[in-house]
Order: C-alpha cells, then sequence, then structure tokens
C-alpha cells in the first residue's frame, strides 16, 4: 500500500452533549474535514469502555478518536476526568498488543468549536497516515 | 420484523454530495433489512406519513432515519413511531447531513462513509430494545435567578400564570442595570417610570417569593424536580422592622466615606445603606467589609445606626440563612458586567479624573445620582465631550472579539442628553463603525447628527493629559489625517462582559458557555432560550449582549418554556439508564463511587449493586468501569456499540 493510497480508518466516539454537537456546529457552519471518521455517538466520553477501544482496533481501526467536553463541563460533571483518568491505561494495553498508543486520541471539542473538530479529525487523519495502517490490518508493526 | 430503513435527500442538502440511490442498493443488502426507501424530505408530512405506513405494513422492529443530526429530529421521529404505535426508541438515526455531506466534498468518498454510517445505524437498530419512559412529576415552581429586567419580567408572567416563583437577586435590590439609567434608548422613555412599577409588582405578588441579598449556593435534581439551595446574606437590619427612614444612614460614623457602587464610585455613601431610593425590597443594608462594629467589633461607645433606629431594626446577630426549595424549572437571567477600562492602559482611565465609563455618564444624568441629574464633572460644567466607541468590545487584544450591541445605541442617547443638557457643548464621537440595527434605532442615530453630534471615524489610540484638560489623539479614517483634540470629558463606551462568577455559575447550573463566555443556548436560531440542560432556560444578558426590547422579548419567551413546563405536570425523563445483571455483579463496589449523581446503592443483603432509576442519568461511567461487566446502558448496550464498530469497519 503506498502513502498515498492509504486511507485511514479512524472510529470516533464522542459524547453526546459536547463532542457530537460541536462536530454537528461543523456542520451547520460548512467547514470542511476529511471524511476518515465514523462517529458513533455516546452519552457521555465516561462512557467508553476500554474495550470498545479494543475492539475498534481489532476489527480494522487504523485510530481510535475519544472527545468529550472540556475539563469541568461535562454534562455529568465529571465524566470527562474519568475518561482522562482511563487513557493511560488503555494506551499501556495497546502498547502490549503491539499498537501504537498514537493511534488512540483524546480530545476536549465543546458544543460551541466546530471548527475545533474540524482540526482536530484533520490533524489526526494526517498523523495516522504517517503512522501507516494498523499491525493489525498487515501494516509493519508499531514502534 | 427486521429494520426498516429511510434515506433523506434534504432537498439537495445530502443528495447533493451523498449518492442516495447508492446508499439505497447498499443498505438493501443487509440481511436485517426489511425494507428501504428514500424520500427528498423525511421530516415533512408525507416523509413521516411513509415511514407510518411501512410501519403498518411490515411491522418493523426498528427504524433507521439517515437524514440530519438526531439532535435536531430525533425527538420528531419518535413522535412519528408513536403515532404508528411502536415503541420511540427502537429508533436510529444515521447523522449523514451535518456530520457527512456537509462537511465533505468529495462525492463518492462522501458517499462511502453514508453508507458506513447507516450500515452502522442499522446493526445498531437491529439490537435496540423498547424501553419505557420514565414519568415523573414536576414541582409546579420555579427559580429565577437574577433580577434585572430579564428577571422581572420572567418571574412576572410566570407567577402572572399561576405559578409559585422564587426571585434570587445577589444585590440588596432588583432592578439590575435599568436601575442605573436615566433614560433609554431610542424613545427616550424614562427609565425609572417603567421599571420602578415592574419592581414594585415582584414585591406584591402572591406567588412571588423575593429573596434578595442571596444566592444561589448548590442545585442539583433535573427537569420537573430540581432541588435548590438559596443563601441569604444577613443584612444585620430585621427587614420585617426596619421602615426605610434613612436615620441609621445619617447618623453611621462613616457617612459619605464610602464609595457608592450604585453611581460607579462617583458618590459616597455610609456603612449602612439602600442602594437607591426606589430599591426593593426597600430595607436598608449594612455593608460587612466596611461596618466598624463588622470589621473591628467596635463602633465608638455605641453604634450610632442602633442609637438613631427608633425601629430597633439593627440586629448584628443576624447569621446567613440557608433554604432549601423545589421547583420544576430554572431562568438564569443574571446579565453582565462592564468592560473595566483598566485593561487598556493606553486610555489611562484610573490616572485621569475626567474620563468615565459608559455607566458611569448613565449616573450623571439621573435624578437620584451623584450630580442630582446636573450635567457637572468635577464641578465644573464641560463644554467639550468626547465619546469613545467600542471600548473593550470588537477587540480581540482585550479578549471581546464580539460587539456589544449597545454602545453604539447608549453612545447615541448620552449625546443627545448632552445636548439637552448643554446645547452649545462641542460633542464628537469617535466610533469605528455605527451599528444602529433596530427598530427606530438608524433614525435616532440620525436625529442625534442633525442636533450637532459630530461622528468622526477614527478610534482612539492614546489618551493623556495636558494643562489640565484630557486629550484624545488617533487618527480620522475617512479624511486620512490624525487628530489630537483637548477635551474637558472622555466618555468610553464601555461593552458589555460576562459576569466573573460565569463560569462557576455554569458548572453549578450544568449549562455551558460559548467562547465569549455568555452562556450558551440550545441552538443559536431555533432555540434561543434553551440550555442543553432541559429545564434551565436563559434571559436577557446572561446569553449575550442585548438591549432591553431584546432582554424583555427573551424574557418572555423564557417564561413562555417555563409555564410550559410546568402546565403539564409531569415530564418524561429518557430510559437511557444503567441497569445492573445481579448474576453478573461481584458486589466490588468500584462503580459506586464513580457516580457523579449517587445513583448506587449496595444491597448488602444480597451483595449486589443496585442503581435508582430516576437519579440515574445513564452518562454510562459505570458501566465502562465495571469489571465483571454487569452494568449496561440501555439504548447504548454494550453489544449495540460492538455492532456499530463492526459495521463502520466494514466487518
Ligand atoms: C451604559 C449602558 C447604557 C445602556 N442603555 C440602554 C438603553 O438606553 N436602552 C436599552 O434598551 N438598553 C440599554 N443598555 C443595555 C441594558 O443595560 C441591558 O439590555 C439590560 O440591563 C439587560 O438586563 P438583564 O436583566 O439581562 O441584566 P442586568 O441588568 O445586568 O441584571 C442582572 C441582575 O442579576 C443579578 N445577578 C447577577 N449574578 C447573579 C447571581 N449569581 N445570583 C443572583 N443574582 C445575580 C445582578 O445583580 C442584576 O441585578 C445599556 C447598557 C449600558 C452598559
Ligand atoms: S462495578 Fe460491577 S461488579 Fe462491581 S459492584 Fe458495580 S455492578 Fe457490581
Ligand atoms: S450511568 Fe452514570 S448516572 Fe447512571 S448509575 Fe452509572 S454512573 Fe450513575
Ligand atoms: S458529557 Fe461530554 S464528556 Fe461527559
Amino acid at each position: 500500500m503506498t502513502e498515498e493510497s492509504f486511507e485511514p480508518k479512524i472510529v470516533g466516539f464522542l459524547c453526546n452533549w459536547c463532542s457530537y454537537a460541536g462536530a454537528d456546529l461543523a456542520g451547520t457552519s460548512r467547514t470542511k474535514y476529511k471524511p476518515n471518521v465514523r462517529v458513533i455517538r455516546v452519552m457521555c466520553s465516561g462512557r467508553v469502555d476500554p474495550l470498545f477501544v479494543l475492539k475498534a482496533f481489532e476489527k480494522g481501526a487504523d485510530g481510535v478518536l475519544i472527545a468529550g467536553c472540556h475539563p469541568g463541563d461535562c454534562h455529568y460533571m465529571s465524566g470527562n476526568y474519568k475518561t482522562r483518568r482511563r487513557m493511560e491505561l488503555m494506551r499501556r494495553m495497546l502498547e502490549q498488543f503491539g499498537i501504537n498508543p498514537e493511534r488512540l486520541r483524546l480530545e476536549w471539542v465543546s458544543a460551541a468549536e466546530g471548527a475545533r473538530f474540524a482540526h482536530v479529525v484533520n490533524d489526526m487523519t494526517e498523523k495516522i497516515r504517517e503512522l501507516g495502517p494498523s499491525p493489525i490490518n498487515g501494516g509493519a508493526t508499531d514502534e | 420484523m427486521g429494520v426498516a430503513v429511510y434515506i433523506c435527500h434534504c432537498g439537495v442538502n445530502i443528495a447533493k454530495t451523498v449518492d442516495v440511490k447508492k446508499v439505497v442498493e447498499e443498505i438493501e443488502k443487509m440481511p436485517e433489512v426489511t425494507i428501504c426507501r428514500d424520500y427528498q424530505y423525511m421530516c415533512s408530512d408525507p416523509g413521516q406519513e411513509l415511514v407510518k405506513k411501512d410501519i403498518n405494513k411490515y411491522q418493523p422492529s426498528s427504524v433507521v432515519i439517515a437524514a440530519c443530526s438526531p439532535r435536531m429530529h430525533y425527538p420528531t421521529f419518535q413522535g412519528t413511531l408513536k403515532e404508528a404505535k411502536m415503541n420511540p426508541y427502537c429508533l436510529e438515526m444515521a447523522n449523514i447531513r451535518e456530520q457527512c455531506s456537509w462537511v465533505h466534498e468529495d462525492k463518492e468518498r462522501a458517499t462511502e462513509k453514508a453508507i458506513s454510517l447507516v450500515k452502522s445505524a442499522v446493526a445498531k437498530a437491529a439490537l435496540l430494545e423498547p424501553l419505557i419512559e420514565n414519568e415523573v412529576p414536576v414541582t409546579p415552581a420555579a427559580l429565577v435567578i437574577g433580577g434585572g429586567i430579564a428577571g422581572i419580567q420572567s418571574a412576572l408572567d410566570i407567577a402572572e400564570a399561576g405559578y409559585k416563583v422564587y426571585l434570587v437577586e445577589r444585590e440588596p435590590s432588583i432592578g439590575g442595570h435599568m436601575a442605573q439609567f436615566d433614560k433609554t434608548f431610542p424613545t427616550l422613555d424614562c427609565a425609572a417610570c417603567i421599571l420602578t412599577p415592574k419592581m414594585v409588582d415582584v414585591a406584591r405578588h402572591p406567588n412571588i417569593e423575593l429573596r434578595a441579598y442571596s444566592e444561589v449556593e448548590d442545585i442539583s435534581g433535573y427537569i420537573g424536580n430540581f432541588k435548590v439551595k438559596i443563601r441569604k446574606k444577613p443584612r444585620y437590619v430585621s427587614e420585617e422592622h426596619c421602615v426605610a427612614c434613612g436615620d441609621c444612614a445619617t447618623e453611621c460614623r462613616l457617612a459619605d466615606r464610602i464609595p457608592n457602587e450604585f453611581d460607579h464610585n462617583l458618590s459616597k455613601r455610609s456603612a449602612i445603606y439602600v442602594p437607591f431610593p426606589q430599591a426593593v425590597p426597600l430595607k436598608y443594608t449594612i455593608d460587612p467589609d466596611r461596618c466598624l462594629m463588622i470589621t473591628r467589633g467596635k463602633c465608638g461607645k455605641s453604634p450610632k445606626c442602633v442609637d438613631a433606629c427608633s425601629a430597633n431594626a439593627i440586629d448584628f446577630e443576624q447569621k446567613e440563612e440557608v433554604e432549601e426549595v423545589e421547583v420544576g424549572t430554572i431562568v438564569v437571567a443574571t446579565g453582565y458586567s462592564e468592560f473595566d477600562p483598566a485593561q487598556k492602559p493606553e486610555l489611562h482611565f484610573n490616572d485621569l479624573g475626567n474620563v468615565l465609563t459608559g455607566l458611569q455618564f448613565e449616573r450623571i444624568f439621573a435624578p437620584n445620582g451623584p450630580t442630582s441629574g446636573e450635567l457637572v464633572i468635577n464641578g465644573k460644567v464641560p463644554k467639550k465631550i468626547a465619546f469613545a466607541s467600542c471600548t473593550g468590545s470588537r477587540d480581540k487584544r482585550v479578549g471581546n472579539p464580539y460587539c456589544s450591541r449597545v454602545c453604539c445605541m447608549y453612545i447615541a442617547k448620552q449625546a443627545h442628553l448632552v445636548k439637552e443638557h448643554i446645547p452649545d457643548a462641542d460633542v464628537s464621537v469617535y466610533y469605528c463603525d455605527v451599528r444602529a440595527f433596530g427598530k427606530g434605532y438608524e433614525e435616532f442615530y440620525e436625529r442625534v447628527q442633525k442636533e450637532g453630534v459630530h461622528y468622526r471615524r477614527g478610534l482612539i489610540s492614546e489618551v493623556y493629559e495636558e494643562d489640565g484638560r484630557v486629550h484624545v489623539r488617533g487618527e480620522d479614517s475617512l479624511m486620512a489625517e490624525p487628530f489630537d483634540e483637548g477635551v474637558d470629558l472622555l466618555v468610553l463606551g464601555t461593552g458589555i462582559i460576562p459576569n466573573a462568577d460565569s463560569n462557576e455559575m455554569g458548572q453549578l447550573l450544568h449549562i455551558s458557555n460559548s467562547s465569549d463566555g455568555f452562556y450558551l443556548e440550545a441552538h443559536p436560531k431555533l432555540r434561543p432560550v434553551d440550555t442543553v440542560t432541559d429545564g434551565i432556560f436563559l434571559a436577557g444578558c446572561a446569553q449575550g449582549p442585548k438591549d432591553i426590547p431584546d432582554t424583555v422579548a427573551q424574557a418572555g419567551a423564557a417564561a413562555a418554556h417555563v409555564i410550559d413546563v410546568l402546565s403539564k405536570g409531569k415530564i418524561t425523563i429518557e430510559p437511557y439508564n444503567a441497569v445492573v445483571d445481579t448474576d453478573l455483579c461481584g458486589g466490588c463496589r468500584i462503580c459506586e463511587s464513580l457516580c457523579p449523581f449517587d445513583a448506587h446503592h449496595f444491597n448488602e443483603e444480597k451483595g449486589v449493586m443496585e442503581i435508582n432509576d430516576t437519579l440515574c442519568k445513564g452518562c454510562g461511567v459505570c458501566g465502562a468501569a465495571c469489571p465483571a461487566g454487569a452494568i449496561s446502558l440501555n439504548h447504548f448496550r454494550d453489544t449495540q456499540i460492538f455492532a456499530q464498530i463492526g459495521a463502520v469497519l466494514n466487518d
């Protein structure tokens, strides 16, 4: 697979209240971004079970994005803090599976940050493109 | 059986970028799908009819609508399902507009993404289960936070509809900023004449419980059932006994020694005071930061106010009181603060005597103000006056990129009032654009120009003092020439900023702030007074800068929403809650401490966790943490999400 033709597959878990609304705002503002992220809506970023992330990589995702409300803004007060704490664990898990933890990203996107959502998607798509396909998809082993 | 799928064109909104026919072709192939159709506008009447007919004919177990965001139309299509006697939670939407056709340009890749999103929705829909909504009764009362014109209007409207209102105002009196004005643009209505009767109505209304000099300390619960803690600060004056004669203030040892914040420090008051003579409630208050008895424990031989008060109303033993009330809805009407020009050092606001802010100048014209309404500055009648528009607005350097929406007009009003007081005064307005957008505004702006007020295009870049005069310097961008004028008075068109505690309050209320710091409405066009938290509404400048007409309109709209909720008597709560499988639960109690709403209760007897349906908000934090996989989240079950993951990755 050449660099050019590799289109990363990214699964995005977005919390309903901020990040999903932020992604909607990118739409209403007609802000263009790369079509590589497939969004799965959850009520809160805190809902994202580490197993979801593993499952996504197992099924062939090249990257996983978790996006939630900014610290302090979680609709359920503290869900995003729990997600943040869980990130370390998830990164270590991925390393054990030989998956570069950089393929997993946590971002805060508020309901007012449509442009930021677009930026995060574009940036992440390019970073994952640089990393190449996930080892599970037959890419070279991540260091 | 199976899933019925509908792909919306949304006119050309979706169809222009997504090949709808191709999506239908691909989706039809899915074994779960019973029927797949496309239609111009799914949300229209014929669109919804189509779904209803199919439901009757095919009896699908669930429905997928691929259209706009579920945040927009999920409730609409739930209604469609309900009308067809189907459980409204057997519905999934694929967002192929906001998150696909509107954000991508390459038709092929957008179509590919749309197919993937619809597949994901179908995969989830096939596993959806009927859910029963929880119904909870609504407490027939409202809380209004902030007693400016917005809060006053909302409170009166709600009270008139027959519901109880707790109106919480943190200052000693209601009235807000409007109480500080003499006239209002563009009609030059006397502010007091239109405001004070409403303030009195608030005090008199049998359905309004006024809590002045109070603050909201804590809010818990949800729409229909909020619990609110209100902290009433001690006035150290018995409201019951005080007759507002004012003898205490005259006698106070600190009389005329304390800067009066109501006059923006242009006058002095006593340590015991009412902010203004028309205050509601008209009760004296002791300033705890200044009063000698409170700060030093001693005021001469005996406190002069106590000696002066023939009603025996002074009570230094008074303590703050915390009261808990229950309400069904909340209106946030906390208003705004004024931009502090000290943030722009080039204006030398604090070092020069003859520079005033917009609100200070309002006080100069007020009959109850520091000069009793006479236009006198530091003992002199100014003859040459300059106004500087956009002070702290449309100014990225101070972090306020937005327009404050009232300064152009209040400058026009104040310039007019100057001309009225001193017809031969030389009045110039330094502006960069004049925004006279409201009804009657452009006409008023023209009138003021005809009255001889000079408008000069060019912002003031520097202010300095020379020969006892304030000099303003800058460049006239129309004449392309620099200006440097000595004036007797410079008035800054200070902008509107969010209150310092707006983030803190936002967190307390679980509502969001937009990037400018004001509270964020649920939708900028269609839901301008709702917040993301059901049951909490916005009114007035708390939501963003606006003039009094817009404030009052929004306050009325917020009240209508409140009345709508309260009049229903009950509300349904989305049944997205967490459920414990007691066979799987090992009783580790990890979930318990994670829940932000204390919804977990450990059943010691059975050794398993239980979750309270009404307290659980369905965030899913506990479900993600349970090591035994014992907790599932209705409508967001692990299996449903796994199915979505599989579908988007073409598995
Ligand atoms: C210099 C100037 C001149 C103006 N002139 C005009 C004019 O001529 N015509 C016009 O249409 N508009 C004018 N405006 C705009 C006008 O002031 C606003 O439209 C109006 O005051 C908004 O009302 P409000 O109730 O939203 O806010 P506010 O008037 O700010 O009232 C908010 C109230 O909430 C209280 N509060 C705040 N936080 C809390 C809390 N946490 N708990 C409890 N209470 C709280 C405050 O003490 C205050 O009483 C002017 C503005 C300025 C700056
Ligand atoms: S975390 Fe899971 S196993 Fe542990 S108590 Fe809670 S529900 Fe039971
Ligand atoms: S889903 Fe969230 S709110 Fe509900 S019980 Fe679990 S942690 Fe508490
Ligand atoms: S609701 Fe957005 S992170 Fe919790």
